[in-house]
């Protein structure tokens, strides 16, 4: 069996990200991508945070391919009929390093790759790992196709399914109330358009998320993000409020509704739908994370399950980048030591823990409990655009008083038990 | 724009064998067809005979459908080397 240093299963951000950090040290890496190139298998809404990347993986990121720095929040409260938005801008956004960016990750990945490569990494396509290899519990190599190759570490960087960890008995078998579903259409639209119609500058992006009646109390929402020269336009839709929903609901349908909103048809007037496009996202935090190692493995990003849902920001890309270099870093230690046992690669556990990574996830443990809540996704959101359409609407009746009329109306809404239990656990997070 | 439609807007290479099995056992007990809902790609369907059949030439490979059937009916693995949904965006 022909025998490298390093296998890494999967050549997304994660998996790269750690190939790019174990290069220049000497050891043979091999990044083993199943889709034609990297990225080609890869879906992200989205959008990518620089900063917390940067004290890790500092240089790399001035020629990268991104879309669009965000300049622009916006997030938008959907009624049935109705919506109200808010938007924030924040000079900050401006300043560099630009803290977040849209990406495209069938570029974004392609152009990672090239770049292990250039450092003498080997990142080899239409390569689909079937099968680890195993000796005395250990893993000690990988089966793709006919081939065997030998390792003295494997990284399982094959993303959310992560069928690595599951041979390797790491991950318990997932459940739909931990999963939730993002499908997007990726809307082509010349750069003019798309800055005029969002406000934006040159090369300034907007993220903008929707929650409300577009997910029929279902709990997800939409997502809009500006490319350079298109948009992204999807929504989110966690599988068990779908697989329980009644009267029942073909997910894919939701979109095209979405899109039908005049809210949206404005946004996407003359743009031409080029890729339809789908992938699964964590949303069981920290309560679902997988063991992160195992004799001779380690488990990095999507795989590892780090990714969170912190309602108005959505986390993913970084987690995948950092915990693909700290396990870059836990296997340069372990190769000092000649020792690749599990209590040896257990230091990337540690590492994971002191990063913001591990830290974030603990804070946000409560975020799944409260998305199960489905007055988050249908009525408030309903009620107050129903008041800001009281308010502002005008008719041929008098108006009544705003005050005495409409703060009758919300306490009614909101100051009961049910909105205080609610409000409990929204503290949480 | 048909569900159709936007697959053809993808680009497959599409193996001659199927990545998705389904336990017809199981599918004949199944009174809420999650596969049905919950494919992205609106892949899953009865066939005359009343069985569960997948197309799944167009799979976008997120693998929801095995996690959203908790009946288990579901076997799915990734398309083989070089086959499958090549994105051009993502």
């Amino acid at each position: 069996m022909e025998k490298v240093d390093v296998i890494v299963v999967g050549g997304g951000l994660a998996g790269l990200s750690c190939a790019y950090e174990l290069t220049e040290s000497g050891m043979t890496v091999l990044v083993l991508e199943r889709g034609d190139f990297s990225g080609s298998k890869n879906v992200t809404g989205g959008r990518i945070y620089l900063r917390p990347i940067l004290p890790f993986l500092p240089d790399i990121w001035k020629d990268a391919p991104f879309e669009r720095h965000v300049t622009k929040e916006v997030f938008t409260l959907m009624g049935q009929g109705n919506s109200t938005t808010f938007e924030f801008y924040s000079d900050r956004f401006n300043e560099e390093p630009f803290p977040s960016y849209t990406i495209l990750r069938a570029t974004f990945d392609r152009w990672f790759a090239d770049l292990v490569s250039a450092r003498g990494g080997f990142v080899i396509p239409q390569k689909i790992v079937e099968d680890l290899i195993r000796e005395n519990g250990k893993v000690i190599g990988v089966r793709t196709g006919d081939e065997e190759i030998g390792a003295d570490c494997v990284v399982a960087a094959d993303g959310i399914l992560s069928f690595m960890a599951e041979k390797a008995g790491l991950r318990k078998p997932f459940q739909p109330q931990y999963m939730a579903l993002g499908f997007k259409e990726v809307i082509q639209l010349d750069s003019k358009t798309i800055e005029d119609r969002f406000r934006l500058g040159e090369h300034e992006g907007a993220a903008q998320l929707f929650i409300g009646s577009l997910t029929k109390g279902m709990m997800g929402g939409g997502f809009l993000y500006t490319n350079r020269e298109s948009l992204s336009l999807g929504m989110v839709i966690g599988l068990h409020s779908l697989n329980s929903k009644e009267p029942r609901e073909e997910v894919y349908k939701l979109l095209d509704q979405f899109k039908e909103r005049p809210e949206i048809q404005n946004l996407i007037r003359g743009g031409e739908t080029i890729e339809y496009s789908s992938h699964l996202i964590t949303e069981g935090g920290i309560h679902t994370m997988p063991k992160l190692y195992t004799d001779g493995m380690l488990v990095v990003g999507d795989a590892a399950g780090l990714g969170l849902n912190m309602l108005v920001t959505v986390r993913g890309m970084e987690y995948a980048v950092v915990s693909g270099v700290l396990a870059a870093r836990t296997i340069k230690r372990a190769k000092e030591r000649n020792d690749f046992s599990a209590p040896s690669l257990a230091e990337y556990e540690t590492l994971l823990n002191e990063s913001f990574i591990l830290k974030e996830m603990k804070t946000f443990q409560h975020t799944p409990a409260v998305l199960e809540n489905k007055r988050l996704f249908m009525r408030y959101p309903q009620v107050i655009c129903d008041l800001f359409e009281k308010v502002i609407w005008v008719d041929e009746n008098p108006k009544e008083a705003i005050y005495k009329t409409k703060v009758a109306e919300l306490k009614k809404e909101f100051f009961n038990l049910q909105t205080f239990r609610d409000w409990l656990q929204f503290k949480k997070i | 724009m048909k569900i159709t439609e936007k697959l053809a807007l993808d680009a497959f290479k599409n193996d001659k064998e199927t990545h998705i099995l389904l336990d017809q056992k199981i599918c004949q007990t199944c009174k809420e067809r999650f596969c049905v809902y919950a494919c992205p790609a609106n892949l899953y369907s009865l066939n005359e005979k009343g069985e569960m059949v997948v197309e799944f030439a167009g799979c976008l490979e997120c693998g929801t459908c095995m996690i959203a059937c908790i009946y288990g009916s579901v076997k799915w693995k990734y398309p083989r080397s070089e086959y499958g949904v090549q994105y051009r965006f993502g």
